[in-house]
């Protein structure tokens, strides 16, 4: 009874010594971690305290506030940089069958990658507008809030041991092509064809603090939503919706569902499953 | 310490052998239980959901994949997706993650364990069911230690034993129960939330 009164006290502790530490890091940074998915976001940063061998998350809160480059090292924590060319291979079937015959009546096709991270997913979209004919009249904005991951989406270059996966996917996904075309092998990397960042700029841009930029035709934004609380989850599509013209594409993570949100009613399903929206023409 | 006059949610966790355990273990639940159930199963990559629509055929209750967001309800069973971590948020609504992988494991056992045990503290049930690992335990230790039941799978009814055997040599696990007993001793906890405890194993 004791212990278990302790760690109750303890789990309060802890509850307010997160919301300083994101308080703390809002102000000094900018970032804003606070409508975060709590239960993420504490487990990510209880293991930093406890690899840094620190009493409290307080500790934290001090190196974050006193120590120069501690803020790269939990953003590192608390963003999740985790994706791969062509995943989940049937979204990108869906999208070359059911969004790209569309994209196509465009004269001109702008396209948002939204958290898009390390970029594999930007290049493997470059990839399939090259194969449709659509790349040279295409714009692509690529954006995370974290600089270092978009450095190395930027560089385009991947460990080649990667590179099985990413056939593999390519092919799953409706690739007509040999992927190696795609890519040349140096050492331990595999440089992607430096051609296909031509018309992709990436940039900073951080979904929570940011605004619209830029009107666009189609919007991914793959297992972004899902480390949001309700009310972030509503603003960020309610943005999505905004930047989309009427007849523009949004397209989710496999887990990530408009149901759950306010502007559900903005949007019709284009593919349930691999969670594919497309705005409204005639908003109610 | 308050104690808890109402069990509100089950946790279970399971690997190897894990789908016909719970099958056996759902299907036999009482017509009346409605706790909530959050279940992680070790899946493969590549799975796509067959086990939560095959589960939904053979129960009274609503088997589903857990979507990210979602509100944690009565009568429903949330399986977590392959390659995703499932956590319960503080408002009782389901979390989704793919941040690495714990003891080899996305989902992982004790990511839900403990999460769910800050959210239900004393009210919650946890059970380690049949696996080929030791997923679970620090899940285990958690939910005991804010006041939670633990129950583990006999590992001798266990179709593989690994799992339930780690949990239970933890020395956190208050009830050691043959599979076909598991759902019985369940629908009376429902009824009278106090018959768990201070049972001797």
């Amino acid at each position: 009874m004791e212990t278990t009164n302790n760690l109750l006290k303890e789990i309060q502790t802890q509850d307010i010594e997160i919301d300083l530490l994101l308080e703390a890091v809002f102000k000094r940074y900018g970032y804003d971690f606070r409508d975060y998915n709590r239960a993420h976001i504490k487990r990510r940063i209880t293991h930093r305290k406890q690899s840094l061998g620190l009493n409290s998350i307080s500790e934290l809160q001090h190196k974050i506030l006193h120590e120069q480059g501690f803020i790269e090292v939990l953003l590192r924590d608390l963003s999740i940089n985790v994706t791969e060319m062509y995943r989940d291979p049937s979204f990108y079937n869906v999208m070359r069958k059911e969004v790209f015959p569309l994209l196509k009546t465009y004269p001109f096709i702008k396209i948002w990658h939204a958290g898009c991270a390390t970029g594999e997913e930007v290049y493997s979209f470059a990839i399939m507008l090259k194969e449709e004919g659509l790349y040279a009249r295409s714009q692509i904005y690529a954006t995370d809030f974290n600089p270092v991951v978009l450095e190395t989406a930027r560089k385009g270059i991947y460990p080649i041991a990667k590179i099985k996966e990413f056939t593999y996917n390519y092919q799953q996904s409706g690739g007509t092509h040999s992927f190696s075309d795609y890519y040349i092998a140096k050492y331990d990397s595999a440089i992607l064809d430096q051609n296909l960042k031509q018309n992709i700029v990436f940039a900073e841009h951080n979904l929570v603090t940011d605004s619209v930029f830029a009107e666009v035709h189609l919007i991914i934004c793959r297992n972004v939503l899902i480390y949001f609380n309700k009310e972030l989850q509503n603003k960020v599509v309610g943005l999505f919706s905004e930047s989309l013209v009427k007849g523009g594409f949004l397209g989710l993570g496999s887990k990530e569902n408009l149901m759950f949100t306010e502007v559900f009613d903005h949007f019709e399903i284009v593919d349930p499953k691999e969670k594919i929206y497309k705005k409204k023409v005639q908003l109610a | 310490m308050k104690t808890c006059n109402k069990y509100k949610a089950l946790v279970i966790g399971t690997s190897a052998g894990g789908l016909k355990a719970l099958k056996t273990l759902i299907t036999a639940l009482p017509s009346g239980f409605c706790l909530p159930i959050i279940i992680v199963q070790h899946l493969n990559p590549q799975s796509d959901g067959f086990m939560a629509h095959y589960l939904n055929q053979l129960s009274h209750m609503n088997v589903k994949e857990a979507d990210s967001g979602e509100p944690i309800r009565s009568n429903h069973v949330y399986i977590a997706p392959a390659n995703y971590h499932l956590l319960v948020e503080k408002d009782e609504t389901l979390s989704l993650t793919v941040s690495e992988k714990v003891s080899y494991a996305r989902p992982s056992i004790d990511i839900l364990f403990e999460s769910a045990a800050e959210v239900y503290m004393q009210c919650l049930i946890g059970i380690i069911l049949t696996g080929a690992n030791d997923d679970g335990s620090n899940g285990i230790k958690k939910i005991h230690s804010l006041g939670g039941l633990t129950i583990a799978q006999h590992p001798e009814s266990a179709e593989v034993p690994i799992m339930p055997q780690a949990a239970i040599n933890t020395g956190k696990v208050e009830m050691i129960l043959h599979l076909e007993e598991i759902p019985k001793m369940l629908g009376e906890l429902c009824n009278n939330p106090q018959s768990g405890k201070h049972k001797s194993i």
